[in-house]
């Protein structure tokens, strides 16, 4: 008798929905004050964010929030705070640059060697908070933070003339240029290129939900972070899978500037973009750390970015996007907790009225 | 304490009418009615889940009756919040302790009704109040130890302390015994009686029909979330008493004809553990349990029988000895491979170590046993084996639910449990390690636990039970062993021992 | 019954007394840390290790760090974890910086207060009343004071020459105080150079002359936390509710309430350490300014063992390490080096008398690692100094962290009338 409770479902797609239109509910009621209309301007927002072109670069970007936000879901599902998302994919893609452009190796080899590299020193640098936590007891959230500075420091170190980087010019450092036979391929469309790691992207999301709901590793990760004394007691080490997912969660995060570097720039320079680790928190909590929900929250997010490039051409502050996307998170988090909340009572009431319907006919 | 204003001479301290209280899908209680006389100690027994704490929740203001009305010393009143109930003259003594670990005693007390001088806490008019409390009492409390380094005995002297403290003229005690051994339950009672001297009412709730007998002048029963009698002591049996709060005969935890062999499943020999800091827990521990034999571990809480249990799991670091489990030594073997090698476990704290209260039945049937058939293939689960496997433990270990799919926290205690059991025993384990196996389920679940317990044992299972209910233990058990402070101190007879010896030796007075 | 439950006692039963004053130690850590950064000055002539602009510099970038703190040490001892402090801090900037360019710095210091007061309401409501989890709800209003501070500089600027959506005019100064009559002999003594007593005078004189006004403010509300939390009955309910919310609960404090009005002071707390890094430590908001200073001082608090005078003194040690940085930073940190390393090696003799030997052999590899990067080199790249704060955040953390003790339900999610 396995039922879907089609109530439960509604809720569970209907919240974030709520929620989302609560945040423009609000952002409205901000484009008000600041003088602007809220219908004509997220109609232009709608407008110009589903133009063709304009379209293929939210997928664009959506594709490195989509990774940022899986390298913290990861995390997430076993009650893991990986802030350091942003450390990681930095030093990743430096390290990837570096190497990717000094190794000889013809292109799709390259290509396999640039992610080998940034995968594994993605994971490495989460490793050093896993390491502290189940060795010293150190609390991931603010080790992860700290170790997003050091990486920042670091890579600002080595991405100097005389050490790693090579002066393009007067006033951009960067490193070596990738030859371009090792660039990532990408799909040229009719309105634009969109990145070919869309597939890398939409593999890894598959792969997370196959290991989570599929696996013997994926259900003791799970079991750790619904209760860690009860995964404990039914013998999963949790020292052991603390590093395991932590490694993952890097790994993934590693990734996250790969679009960027092998797409796009094809170096890593000065104005390589920063903040992407915190946008995939906010991500992975609207996706509910859920592979298809990331996906959407992805979108959303670029397609929220994007738009608000029409609004300074109007008189808007486009910085309105900004608060949109903040009061979005809350809303949904909100949204979520209570709507967890509601499906418990209603289904401890469930079961309960079941059972007495049972009772009933027994004694009948 | 409190002044004395004049009331009706025959107004009842408590009285409580038609009170109703629903949660989602229960009512937990429903049209109670209790009159409590001034200066007696009232007891309210019914079985787990009847009702009684709910009940009390509501006289103390912690919840809010949906229908019905509170009268204190004849007076009708409403309480939003304790705050309200305490200002009434009402105390409660909570079964789990209510007491803040890194706060000094002094400060777990003044709490919510602090002295005050010049717009700080006064610290020295609360210490020499408290003393003075604890001296006429004879509570023998320290007002600047903190808390997390005392005992058992010395937190609920603490708790009492407190609802003193606030000069309550009503106390309410729920399940104050739970914890104690025999002895300390008289001194309690003598405490009781001292109080009631003094003109204090106290409302004492249990389900422990000879300890009720003994210290209650009057006593309410409470089945199903109602009132069905009040009743005199000395008019009834504690066999009349229980049918009146089960509604039917109860079960016994005998298990009849002894199924030991002379087979050894499980040898424990000097083992020894200590806590962080240094000190030991578990001091040179050594025993044997056959096959088909139940070995029961009694003793008072917090003596290391927990600690005992997560050694034997491989859950706890040992600094010494062996464990040998049908001949293979456990050394250095982790938990996961014990539970393969053969050991189930029905842990003290079910929702914190046996489930994963959000995650449905199932995936709860898979939990512990994650590299096992039909719960896994090689690196997969298996959902469709461990689904069929889940139902077939449903139906054979008789678990309430409309479906596997439902959260475990949807599901009551005595169902958890017993999804727990069917769970364990579906390995065809060689050990079954059960702590407090029956702790807050139902009358019904009790004794299908037991059931299960006695056919494992017939078929040759070795079984360490660790309870508090020292029925359960003398009922159940082939072998009785007494652990006090970390060390095994004594050996009972199941067959001879009363509950009074096993008590002394637990407190170590029989040696 | 005293008699059979007093000699009952529980394995664990070893009475302990409240903690005495440890006011004795401290002055002790002091003084041993004095000599020996006197002593590491005179080996290697960084003579700007004690000088007086270093401490003043130093006081300075502590203040924001040590008011977060202060913040996160009200709300974690009511027992909300608040990640948000970063964004508090950052609603802080904005607020004191845009009062105070309209109506003078101690409005902005007041306005700073508010916005941060707001971003602490935002959270208790989040935590408290819907019961989301504290972290993510931290990392929610991080996000959201960023877009805030964005949107209302892009309205509030938009016709400002000189300022814009990332930065606002500058902001007239709060002034400063100094202790009339020590200035001039501190100066002579610290140009000495003398063992201990120029250190002592260059710390002296930073400490007492041109201390910013609110960087009193900032110092006073230390003790007066302190007062708050640990000597009234207001602080006596917040600590319990951080400890055993059920319990207090029981005895009919009103944890919601509590909770609110900590998590509300603690954002209050961040936005004034906001609004002093935009009006005195910078004299203009500029975007990104709070740099992860929230989390740093979460980090102090962490640090300080949840206790005002630990949280102030990590934030010192922050805002040196920080203000080693501004003043001759490659070569000060480069002599601390050596200091590390011999603090490192005190460490492992530690840990070898506790017989815990992969510690210590750690320990000292790490303090061997340091020795020869000190010998090695003249001075520390400017970059590394940058995130010198970090490293000793993550060093410390990884050394004590064992040893902490946070409030026993900090960051759990408390229901009214629900049992544990």
């Amino acid at each position: 008798m396995r039922r879907v409770d089609p109530r439960a479902a509604g809720l569970a797609i209907g919240a974030p929905v709520l929620a989302v239109l609560f945040a423009a509910l609000l952002s409205s009621i901000a484009l008000v004050i600041s003088g602007s209309s809220p219908i004509e301007t997220f109609q232009s927002i709608v407008d110009y964010g589903t133009r063709p072109h304009n379209l293929i670069e939210i997928v664009n970007k959506s594709v490195t929030y989509y990774l940022s936000g899986l390298a913290v879901a990861i995390g997430f599902r076993m009650n893991l705070f990986n802030i350091g998302v942003d450390g990681q994919y930095r030093i990743a893609a430096f390290a990837a640059a570096v190497v990717g452009a000094a190794v000889p190796l013809p292109g799709v080899l390259r290509i396999v060697l640039v992610i080998l590299v940034a995968v594994v020193v993605g994971a490495l640098w989460a490793g050093l908070a896993a390491v502290l936590k189940v060795t010293r007891g150190v609390s991931e959230v603010i080790s992860t933070i700290m170790l997003n500075a050091i990486a920042g420091g670091l890579v600002f170190y080595f991405l100097s003339p005389e050490r790693l980087g090579v002066q393009a010019t007067s006033n951009q450092i960067r490193t070596e240029l990738l030859p371009a036979d090792s660039w990532f391929p990408n799909f040229a469309l009719s309105d634009g290129t969109l990145y070919g790691f869309v597939l890398v992207a939409i593999g890894c999301g598959a792969a997370y939900w196959v290991l989570l709901n599929r696996t013997r590793f994926g259900f003791d990760l799970r079991a750790t972070g619904l209760s860690e004394s009860a995964a404990v007691a039914s013998g999963v080490n949790v020292k052991r899978m603390v590093v395991a997912s932590m490694l993952l969660s890097g790994g993934v995060a590693g990734l996250v500037g790969l679009p960027v570097l092998l797409s796009d720039t094809h170096y890593y320079g000065q104005d390589f973009p920063l903040g992407y680790g915190f946008t995939g928190i906010a991500i992975a909590l609207l996706g509910r750390n859920h592979p298809v929900g990331i996906a959407f929250g992805a979108l959303l997010w670029s397609f929220l970015e994007r738009s608000s490039l029409i609004l300074d051409i109007q008189g808007v502050p486009k910085e309105i996007v900004t608060i949109m996307q903040g009061v979005t998170v809350l809303s949904v988090v909100i949204a979520y907790e209570l709507v967890r909340r509601f499906g418990l009572v209603r289904q401890q009431r469930r079961v309960a009225a079941e059972l007495s319907a049972q009772g009933a006919e027994a004694r009948a | 304490m409190t002044a004395t204003e004049p009331v009706a001479a025959t107004a009842p301290a408590v009285e409580l009418r038609g009170i109703t209280k629903r949660f989602p899908g229960v009512v937990a209680n429903k049209d109670v009615e209790i009159r409590v006389a001034r200066g007696s100690v009232h007891a309210i027994v019914g079985e787990n889940g009847a009702g009684k704490s709910t009940l009390m929740k509501i006289l103390f203001g912690l919840l809010r009756p949906d229908a019905g009305s509170i009268a204190i010393d004849g007076r009708e009143t409403t309480f939003h919040s304790p705050a309200d109930a305490i200002a009434a003259g009402i105390g409660m003594v909570h079964q789990h302790f209510m007491l803040a670990d890194n706060l000094t005693v002094c400060e777990n007390v003044i709490l919510g009704s602090e002295p005050t001088r010049r717009g700080q806490v006064d610290l020295r008019a609360a210490r020499a109040r408290i003393r003075q409390i604890s001296d006429s009492y004879g509570l023998d409390v320290d007002p600047d130890a903190l808390v997390e380094g005392l005992g058992v005995g010395a937190r609920q002297r603490v708790e009492i302390l407190k609802v003193l403290y606030r000069g309550a003229r009503i106390l309410i005690l729920d399940e104050p015994t739970a914890v104690l051994v025999p002895q300390e339950v008289d001194e309690l009672f003598g405490n009781l009686r001292d109080l009631r001297a003094e003109g204090l009412t106290v409302i004492f709730i249990s389900h422990k029909l000879d300890e009720v007998l003994a210290v209650a002048d009057e006593i309410t029963v409470i089945r199903r979330g109602t009132t069905v009698a009040t009743v005199q002591p000395s008019q009834v049996t504690s066999r009349q008493l229980a049918e009146l709060m089960v509604g039917s005969e109860l079960p016994s935890p005998r298990t009849g004809e002894s199924t030991v062999t002379t087979a050894d499943m499980l040898q424990v020999e000097g083992l020894t553990s200590t806590s962080p800091d240094g000190r030991p827990v578990l001091d040179d521990i050594s025993f044997v349990i056959h096959r088909g034999e139940i070995l029961g571990i009694a003793g008072v809480e917090g003596n290391g029988q927990a600690e005992l249990v997560e050694a034997v799991m491989g859950m706890r670091p040992v600094r010494g000895g062996r464990i040998v489990l049908d001949g293979v030594d456990l050394a250095g073997v982790s938990t996961r491979r014990r539970r393969e090698v053969g050991i189930g476990y029905i842990p003290e704290d079910r929702q914190r170590h046996g489930l994963l209260l959000a995650a449905s039945l199932w995936e709860n049937r898979v939990l512990g046993h994650q590299t096992e058939r039909p719960n896994v293939s090689g690196p997969w689960v298996d959902r469709r084996g461990a689904r069929a496997d889940t139902e077939r433990i449903v139906r054979e270990y008789d678990v309430r639910t409309p479906s596997i799919d439902v959260a475990a926290s949807a599901l009551s205690g005595g169902n958890q449990q017993k999804l727990i059991i069917g769970r364990e025993m579906s390995a065809r384990p060689k050990l079954l390690i059960a702590s407090h196996p029956t702790r807050g389920v139902d009358v019904g679940a009790q004794a299908a636990i037991w059931d299960h317990l006695r056919t494992a044992r017939a078929e040759g299972l070795a079984v360490l039970l660790i309870s508090a209910d020292l029925d359960e233990l003398i009922g159940l058990s082939d072998t009785l062993k007494v652990i006090l402070r970390g060390r095994l101190v004594a050996d009972a007879d199941p067959a001879t021992v009363t509950p009074e010896d096993l008590g002394s030796a637990m407190t170590g007075a029989l040696r | 019954m005293t008699a059979g439950l007093g000699t009952m006692a529980a394995p664990v039963a070893v009475p302990r007394r409240a903690r005495r004053s440890r006011l004795p130690v401290a002055l002790l850590a002091v003084a041993v840390g004095l000599v020996a950064l006197s002593a590491v000055r005179l080996v290697t002539g960084a003579d700007d290790l004690t000088s007086s602009g270093t401490v003043g510099a130093a006081l300075r970038l502590a203040v924001p760090i040590g008011l977060a703190g202060l913040g996160g040490l009200w709300a974690e001892r009511s027992g909300v974890v608040n990640i948000g402090l970063e964004g508090m801090l950052i609603l802080g900037t904005w607020g004191g910086a845009w009062a105070g360019w309209h109506w003078g710095p101690w409005a902005g210091a007041l306005v700073g207060m508010l916005f941060g007061a707001l971003g602490g309401l935002l959270h208790a409501a989040a935590t408290v009343t819907f019961g989301v989890d504290h972290i993510v709800s931290g990392v929610a209003i991080t996000i959201l004071g960023g877009g805030v501070a964005r949107f209302l500089s892009a309205l509030a600027y938009k016709h400002v020459p000189g300022a814009g959506v990332t930065q606002s005019p500058p902001v007239r100064d709060i002034g400063t105080v100094s202790i009339p009559g020590t200035g001039d002999w501190l100066r002579s003594v610290e140009r000495h150079h003398w063992f201990v007593a120029s250190d002592l005078a260059g710390m002296l004189r930073g400490l007492t002359t041109g201390v910013s006004r609110l960087a009193l403010v900032a110092v006073l509300l230390v003790p007066l936390s302190y007062w708050i939390l640990w000597r009234t009955k207001l602080g006596l309910r917040i600590r319990s509710c951080g400890e055993n919310p059920q319990a207090a609960e029981s005895l009919g404090v009103n944890v919601y309430r509590m909770k609110y009005l900590a998590v509300i002071v603690s954002g209050a707390l961040a936005g004034l350490g906001g609004a002093f890094l935009s009006e005195v430590a910078a004299g203009i908001y500029r975007e990104g300014q709070t740099n992860g200073r929230g989390y740093i001082g979460l980090a102090a608090m962490i640090f300080g063992n949840w206790r005002p005078g630990g949280l102030a003194a990590g934030a010192g040690l922050f805002g040196y390490t920080d203000a080693l940085n501004l003043r001759s930073g490659g070569e000060s940190v480069h002599a601390l080096l050596l200091l590390l390393a011999v603090l490192l090696v005190a460490v492992a003799v530690w840990n070898v008398v506790r017989r815990r030997r992969l510690m210590a052999a750690v320990t000292l590899a790490v303090a061997g690692l340091l020795l020869w990067w000190f010998l090695a080199a003249d001075r520390v790249p400017d970059e590394f100094v940058g995130f010198a704060p970090h490293l000793t955040t993550l060093l410390v953390l990884s050394l004590a962290a064992q040893r902490l003790r946070m409030p026993a339900a900090d960051g759990r999610p408390y229901r009214r009338g629900e049992a544990r």
